[in-house]
């Protein structure tokens, strides 16, 4: 019984505009040191950095940023809707803008694409 | 939600976090765009250091990013941490703070990389 309610309150949008938001967050953080260390080799060198561009330039990699790129759109746009619901006098979900965050990752990741076929 | 933080310290976290987000989604805009524009120009040290190198409006802008982040990113993981990891309030907040040094240090250490390196 405790299952078939706790699967009824998941499907639902804002459940899934939730969950989305804190994967998206937790990821987006565990990134950063790897970001931030990535581009601090750039201290030993033009070729250091290059190197390591050069290293990431397989389809694993872009593959991985592509994704990375869609997390950000996602995370950014969730967490608007979050602001306009406790900043701004609406109430209510506000799914308008949970879709609106689904199109934002989605042409994110369409002009990542675009740019990396160019 | 767990019982063990006070009010005044929920609300502190929950107004740092918010305000931090608004700052972010500004950032992340213009990094989504800078992103854009950097693959597009092709990813090659040359091609990002000779735009970065002695930049001071882009030291300026992830200066801003970085801190925000650091601002923005312990608030979300000492909450994950308790709710999903079933950390104790104290140790979550211990965690999520050397997280949000190691931003701090990491990210001013790209920036001055690419600026000044």
């Amino acid at each position: 019984m405790r299952r078939r309610v706790e699967a009824r309150a998941h499907n639902h949008a804002a459940w899934w505009a939730y969950i989305v938001h804190r994967v998206s967050g937790v990821l987006l953080a565990v990134f950063l040191p790897l970001h931030f260390w990535a581009l601090s080799t750039a201290l030993h060198g033009d070729a250091a950095l290059d190197g390591f561009l050069r290293f990431t330039d397989r389809p694993l990699f872009k593959f991985a940023e592509w994704g990375l790129v869609v997390l950000l759109a996602l995370h950014m746009t969730g967490g608007v809707r979050l602001l306009l619901i406790e900043f701004r006098p609406w109430s209510g979900l506000r799914k308008n803008w949970i879709a609106a965050a689904c199109g934002a990752g989605i042409a994110a990741g369409l002009a990542f694409a675009l740019a990396l076929v160019r | 939600m767990t019982m063990t933080m006070d009010g005044a310290t929920q609300a502190r976290r929950w107004y740092r976090q918010r305000i931090s987000a608004m700052v972010l989604a500004l950032c992340v805009l213009v990094h989504l765009v800078t992103i854009i524009y950097a693959v597009r120009s092709g990813l090659t040290a040359e091609a990002l250091l000779a735009r970065t190198r002695g930049n001071i409006a882009f030291a300026a802008f992830y200066a801003v990013f970085v801190l925000a982040c650091a601002v923005h990113v312990p608030v979300g993981l000492a909450r994950i941490g308790e709710e999903w990891l079933g950390l104790r309030a104290r140790a979550a907040d211990a965690a999520a703070n050397v997280f949000a040094l190691v931003i701090v240090v990491m990210g001013a250490t790209a920036v001055y990389a690419m600026v000044h390196g």
